[in-house]
C-alpha cells in the first residue's frame, strides 16, 4: 500500500470502512457520520468486504454477553481475528463495541470478550445515589499526549451512554479518561486497536474530529 | 464532569410540526425537517421526537427516516411503541435512545425485554403526570385516560423493570410557559437514582435552573424554543449562572 503513488487511489483505498453488522443497536449513525467525512463505509457481515476493508469500526449498544453471541453466531470472531490480529489492520470499537474488546463481561452473564485489551468489563462501582446510572450525557475527558485518536482535539465533551466500563489491565492501554464518581477509560488504544467508550459519531465537532483522526491512521 | 442537558422536544401530528397546551389545543407551527436543521446547527445536547399520531396509526419508518438522517445529535424516538419489535424499528432507524409510554403502561414487562435486549441506556419510559388532589396519577394515550397508577410508585416500577431514563412530562404545565412542575420532579427524582428528565413548563430559561435544582438531570422542552427568543445556550448560560454544569 505504502509505495502505490496514485493519490486517487491511496485516498478510496484508505477509506474503505467496513462496519460490523451484528444486529447490536444504531449502525445508521456511524455511517451517516463517516460519509459526512466523505469515507465509504458498508454495513455488513460478510468475510469479503472485512478482507477488502481499510478500516474496521464495530459499534453497539446492549448486553455485553449479547454482543458476543451476535459476533460468534454470524462467524465475525474469526474474521475479526483474522483482519485485526494476524493483518494488523485498523480497527475501532465504540461503546459496546470498546467494551467487547476486553477479556470478559459481566452483563447477562459472565462471558469471554474479544481479548484484544486485557482487561475486565464491570458495572460502575459508584455511589449511585450521587451519581445516577447510567452515565449519559457529555462529559469532558483527559487525554493522554501521545493518543493517536485524539490529535489535535483538545480538551471537549464527549457523549456518553453505558452503566459498564472496561478498565484495561495495562494502563499504558488507556488513551482518554473521564470522571464519573470515578476515572474510567473514557478511551484505549494498543497499535492497531482503538475504542471509545463514548459516542464519537453523536459527539458533534469533536466527535468527527475523533473519527477523522482514525481513518488517518495506517498501521505500520 | 457531567453536564446538564438542555433538550428540545418536538411532537409530530398530521406531519407537521405541533405544540400542545395542556396536551390539546395542537397548534400547526411549521416544518418538523426545518426545527431538526435549526437544533443541528445549534449543536444541541440531544433531540427528542415523538410522533403523536403512531399510536393510532403506527410507527412510519419514513418519517423517522427522514428525520433521523438529519440528526448529527443523540436523539430519542417515540409515539406508538408497543412492541420489542417497534423498539427494534425505531433503533435501526437512527434513534439512540426509544421512549415508551402507552405501550410500557399496558405491558410493563416490555420494559425490561427491550431493556434486556437493547440496554437500559436506550429504553426512555416517558410518564404523562397530572396533578389530582395531593397527588399525581399517571395518564395514557396522550393524556386522555387515567390509567389508575400513582406517578412516583410507577416511577419505581419502571426502575426496577430496567428503564434507563424518565422522560417526566406535567400535563398540568404543557405548553403554559409559567414553570416546570418541580414538586412533582422532585418527588420522582427523589424516588429513583435513573435520571430524569424534566417536561412541561418552560417559559424562561430560570425555569430550567428551577427544575434542575428539584433534581432533574436534564430539561426537555418545546414552547419555549418556539415562541419566545431564548435558545439552548441561553438556558446553558442560565444554569452556569446558577453554578450547574452546563456544556458550551
Amino acid at each position: 500500500m505504502r509505495n502505490i503513488q496514485n493519490k486517487e487511489f491511496e485516498k478510496s483505498s484508505m477509506s474503505s470502512i467496513a462496519i460490523v453488522d451484528y444486529g447490536m443497536g444504531n449502525v445508521g449513525s456511524v455511517r451517516n457520520a463517516l460519509s459526512l467525512l466523505g469515507a465509504k463505509a458498508r454495513v455488513t457481515m460478510q468475510s469479503d468486504d472485512f478482507e477488502a476493508a481499510s478500516h474496521i469500526i464495530l459499534p453497539g449498544v446492549g448486553a455485553f454477553a449479547d454482543g458476543m453471541r451476535e459476533l460468534r453466531e454470524r462467524g465475525l470472531i474469526d474474521i475479526l481475528n483474522r483482519e485485526v490480529r494476524d493483518k494488523n489492520k485498523p480497527f475501532l470499537g465504540i461503546c459496546l463495541g470498546m467494551e467487547l474488546l476486553g477479556s470478559d463481561g459481566v452483563e447477562g452473564g459472565t462471558t469471554q470478550g474479544l481479548d484484544y485489551i486485557r482487561g475486565s468489563v464491570r458495572r460502575f462501582l459508584i455511589d449511585e445515589d450521587a451519581f445516577r446510572l447510567p452515565h449519559i450525557g457529555w462529559n469532558n475527558i483527559t487525554t493522554r499526549n501521545a493518543a493517536t485518536l485524539f490529535r489535535g482535539i483538545g480538551t471537549h465533551d464527549f457523549y456518553f451512554v453505558h452503566s459498564y466500563i472496561l478498565t484495561p489491565e495495562d494502563e499504558r492501554d488507556v488513551s482518554a479518561t473521564c470522571d464519573y464518581g470515578v476515572v474510567f477509560a473514557a478511551a484505549v488504544e494498543r497499535e492497531n486497536v482503538f475504542g471509545t467508550q463514548f459516542h464519537p459519531e453523536k459527539s458533534q465537532k469533536a466527535g468527527l474530529a475523533v473519527l477523522r483522526n482514525f481513518l488517518n491512521y495506517h498501521a505500520q | 464532569m457531567l453536564k446538564i442537558r438542555v433538550i428540545p422536544c418536538l411532537t409530530i401530528k398530521g406531519q407537521k410540526l405541533v405544540k400542545s397546551v395542556r396536551f390539546a389545543e395542537h397548534r400547526n407551527i411549521g416544518s418538523y425537517i426545518a426545527a431538526v436543521r435549526v437544533f443541528n446547527v445549534r449543536d444541541v445536547d440531544e433531540l427528542i421526537l415523538l410522533d403523536l399520531d403512531a399510536h393510532s396509526r403506527g410507527i412510519e419508518r419514513w418519517l423517522i427516516e427522514e428525520v433521523t438522517k438529519e440528526c448529527f445529535m443523540p436523539v430519542t424516538l417515540g409515539g406508538g411503541v408497543k412492541t420489542i419489535e417497534d423498539v427494534q424499528q425505531l433503533l435501526s432507524a437512527g434513534a439512540d435512545k426509544v421512549s415508551m409510554n402507552t405501550g410500557a403502561l399496558e405491558r410493563p414487562e416490555l420494559i425490561r425485554e427491550a431493556s434486556e435486549r437493547y440496554g437500559s441506556q436506550c429504553v426512555v419510559v416517558s410518564i404523562d403526570a397530572k396533578q389530582e388532589g395531593d397527588q399525581w396519577n399517571v395518564y395514557k394515550n396522550g393524556g386522555v385516560i387515567s390509567a389508575g397508577k400513582d406517578v412516583v410508585s410507577w416511577a419505581r416500577e419502571v426502575e426496577r423493570l430496567g428503564a434507563g431514563e424518565i422522560l417526566l412530562n406535567s400535563i398540568d404545565r404543557d405548553g403554559v410557559m409559567e414553570g416546570y412542575d418541580t414538586e412533582l420532579i422532585h418527588a420522582v427524582a427523589q424516588a429513583v437514582r435513573i435520571p430524569v428528565i424534566a417536561l412541561g413548563g418552560a417559559g424562561i430559561p430560570e425555569h430550567c435552573v428551577d427544575a434542575v435544582r428539584a433534581g432533574a438531570s436534564a430539561v426537555s422542552a418545546a414552547s419555549i424554543f418556539q415562541y419566545t427568543q431564548a435558545t439552548p445556550q441561553m438556558i446553558k448560560a442560565a444554569l452556569k449562572n446558577a453554578g450547574f454544569p452546563a456544556r458550551d
